[in-house]
């Protein structure tokens, strides 16, 4: 079975122009088809950025950063603070007498500032009413698919550092 | 014997042809989203096969609309 198309003698414009109206339905299938094609290409060259992006992927390195003093935070109550950068705000928020937990506050949906609902005890997106658990960030409700990326916390010398990040994939 | 009039013949394969390309890239479509959330969450892992399946399907789509292309052609130039 051939696939390719003999060389048209005819002019490249009698192609794309048809001079008789019933031919217009070929012409315009094969268009619509071409833009399909193209379509599809531009879904492979996504595919393809994520794999290039993915082969040459570096761990990032995050600075050790002190974020709070231990006794800064009440129970209950909750620090937003910039980490690794100063473009990526984060909550801090302290669960119990010993213990505080730390996420991105951006929404893995699309961003939005999460807060703490102290009484749900959890972190909610005002947006779309995406839902994420404090144990561990997982979602609990709502549309986004991933978990806020959580800081890795160290507590030295009355001082909480935040160490690194965890769960981030880009 | 064909009933088919000469100026729709090849307009069923064409069409048919078309609708398996949408077909297809709805599934790639559905393929990029997959991959791109997962990669956003740190698997890293689902790119590799992410991309083949996505060439296989534009080979695929490829395909068909050089035969599109060629019915187109061949039926009306006679």
């Amino acid at each position: 079975m051939k696939w390719f198309r003999k060389p048209s003698s005819a002019p490249l414009w009698q192609d794309e122009f048809p001079v008789f109206t019933a031919d217009e339905r070929y012409v315009n299938r094969r268009q619509f088809t071409k833009f399909l094609t193209l379509t599809s290409f531009a879904m492979l060259a996504g595919n393809l950025w994520i794999l290039a992006r993915s082969l040459f992927h570096r761990s990032p390195s995050y600075p050790r950063q002190p974020i709070a003093a231990a006794d800064e935070v009440a129970v209950g109550g909750v620090k937003v603070f910039a980490y690794p950068t100063a473009e990526d705000p984060c909550l801090l928020v302290r669960t119990g007498s010993d213990s505080y937990v730390a996420y991105s506050q951006k929404c893995t949906h699309l961003s939005c500032a999460v807060y703490y609902a102290k009484e749900e005890n959890r972190l909610e997106c005002p947006c779309h009413q995406g839902f994420f658990s404090i144990a561990d960030g997982s979602v609990l409700q709502g549309p986004p698919q991933r978990a806020l990326p959580r800081v890795a916390l160290e507590m030295k010398g009355g001082q909480l550092l935040a160490v690194r990040m965890e769960g981030e994939g880009a | 014997m064909n009933t088919n009039p000469p100026q729709n013949r090849g307009l069923t394969a064409i069409d048919g042809a078309m609708a398996l390309i949408v077909l297809l890239l709805i599934v790639q479509i559905w393929l990029l989203s997959a991959t791109l959330e997962s990669y956003l969450a740190g698997h890293r892992e689902a790119a590799v096969p992410g991309a083949i399946i996505s060439g296989i399907l534009f080979a695929a789509c490829l395909g068909l609309y050089l035969f599109v292309d060629r019915i187109d052609s061949e039926v009306r130039k006679g």
